[in-house]
């Protein structure tokens, strides 16, 4: 299988599109409604730090398996400013201050797997992954 | 409960409920969110269960069974900063534990036990406004006959205070050994403050020094709030004189130093700030107001008396004391 379906995200209407994207292949693999929206929910932040902080970047949404788990990978990337705290994006609480990085705190708990690599200057790749049930 | 068994639950009290519309449901629907909540389950995932047992019980229009999906969404966040919430709580408590831990240690920088003399009691009393203090004391008997006491005030309260303290503390036990007079303790401990201790912070403090043959206090101030003395021979109550610049303001301060005899009854009351620094109905209370609730202790025992004002100034505020209390009492017996 392993189709790869990848999204620039350059304007606002790339985030729907990116959104609109991963919740018609969790449906496909019959992710429950609830876990449709938490993975859209998660691909809108993901998409919206690229758009508003990187102004270009990537989100790339996989299936995957790995034994009898199916699952759902998410990449976003960008060549943006970087994050130069991750610690501390990663803080609950930081998730409101409305800064780069704000957001990644629910976007963790949102999914199942979460890593972040980020240099400043360089920019910034998250990589998540949300199994089924 | 498993996830089976609060949705049974939830569709039965929403079954009843459309049949009825009975309070008592909605008692039950409450009785049940609590439950809810404390297993940690999502807003969204509510939403989302309420639309399928609806769905279930009644024909739905596409329409509306589709609007729930906009709910759903718009909950997500909600979902998000309940979690959230979990996490800072348990953060919290890992705090909260902390600074007990460190309270605890606090406590083992000031002494234990005050010195005892047959002729000298002496009272104390010392309340933190929160779990760590910013008011720091000590006594040291430096032999038969002469013990010292110092009253510091550290201003700003709580962790930062309190670490300042201990700063104090092994200042002070340092130079306690070489018997150096008040001034020259608070002139020390001046230079150990201004050059640790960073800008904008500065610390009060009363030191003297009783000897108990003559009878004799010589005491320097830096800053601090105040002490009275109450001469029994004249029945009245005196300010300690007390001029002195505040510790960590400046390198090199000569601080004056004072000198009074003490009488068989007379009383020296030490405090900090935080004693005289209370609102009473709307107005911050007077020293004068102080001087009275002292008269009124005067016949009674050093300890005592610390105590008694302790509670009557709580009274007076409302219960509330928003600074350290810290009192100290030294009474001439005989």
């Amino acid at each position: 299988m392993a189709v790869v379906y990848r999204i620039p995200i350059h304007t606002e209407q790339d985030i729907v599109l990116a959104r609109q994207t991963g919740r018609n292949i969790a449906k496909d693999l019959n992710f429950g409604n609830i876990v449709q929206s938490r993975i859209a929910t998660a691909i809108s932040e993901l998409a919206r730090n690229i758009f508003l902080y990187a102004e270009k970047g990537t989100v790339t949404i996989t299936p995957i398996e790995r034994g009898k788990a199916i699952g759902l990978r998410i990449v976003a990337e960008d060549q943006g400013p970087g994050i130069r705290d991750i610690r501390k994006a990663m803080e609950d609480g930081y998730s409101t201050s409305g800064a780069l990085g704000a957001g990644l705190p629910a976007v963790k708990r949102l999914m199942d797997e979460f890593s972040i690599q980020s240099i400043p200057g360089k920019g910034t790749s998250v990589t998540v992954i949300k199994w089924s049930d | 409960m498993a996830r089976q068994e609060w949705e049974d639950e939830y569709r039965k009290i929403l079954q009843a409920f459309l049949r009825g519309r009975g309070e008592d449901q909605l008692y039950l629907g409450q009785q049940l969110s609590k439950w809810l909540r404390a297993h940690h389950v999502a807003p969204e995932e509510i939403v989302d269960f309420h639309v399928r047992a609806l769905a279930e019980t009644v024909e739905l229009p596409e329409l509306v069974k589709d609007s729930f999906q906009l709910l759903t969404e718009v909950m997500i966040e909600y979902g998000i900063a309940f979690r959230e919430y979990r996490s800072l709580r348990s953060r919290q408590q890992q705090l909260e534990s902390e600074i007990e831990v460190a309270a605890t240690m606090q406590q083992t920088l000031l002494p234990r036990t005050s010195p005892q003399f047959d002729q000298v009691e002496i009272g104390l009393i010392s309340v933190p406004a929160k779990q760590m203090s910013g008011d720091y004391y000590n006594f040291a008997k430096h032999d038969d006959q002469v013990f010292s006491v110092a009253l510091a005030d550290i201003i700003g309260k709580g962790i930062p205070a309190a670490l300042c303290m201990s700063m104090i503390k092994y200042a002070m036990d340092s130079f306690l050994d070489q018997r150096i007079t008040p001034a020259a303790m608070l002139g020390r401990l001046n230079g150990v403050v201004e050059r640790n201790i960073e800008p904008g912070m500065f610390i009060t403090m009363f030191y003297g020094m009783y000897d108990t043959c003559l009878h004799r206090f010589r005491y320097a101030v830096a800053g601090h709030e105040p002490g009275f003395w109450y001469r029994a021979s004249k029945g009245r109550l005196y300010d300690l004189e007390s001029r002195g610049l505040v510790l960590g303001v400046t390198p090199d301060v000569d601080y004056q130093e004072y000198e009074i005899d003490i009488e068989p009854g007379d009383l020296l009351i030490l405090m900090t700030d935080g004693v005289t620094e209370r609102k009473v109905g709307g107005r911050f209370l007077q020293r004068e107001n102080i001087a009275d609730l002292i008269q009124a202790e005067i016949g009674s025992p050093a300890q005592q008396i610390a105590e008694n004002l302790y509670r009557k100034l709580l009274l007076l505020s409302n219960l509330e004391l928003p600074d350290d209390h810290t009192m100290i009492v030294i009474r001439r017996v005989v």
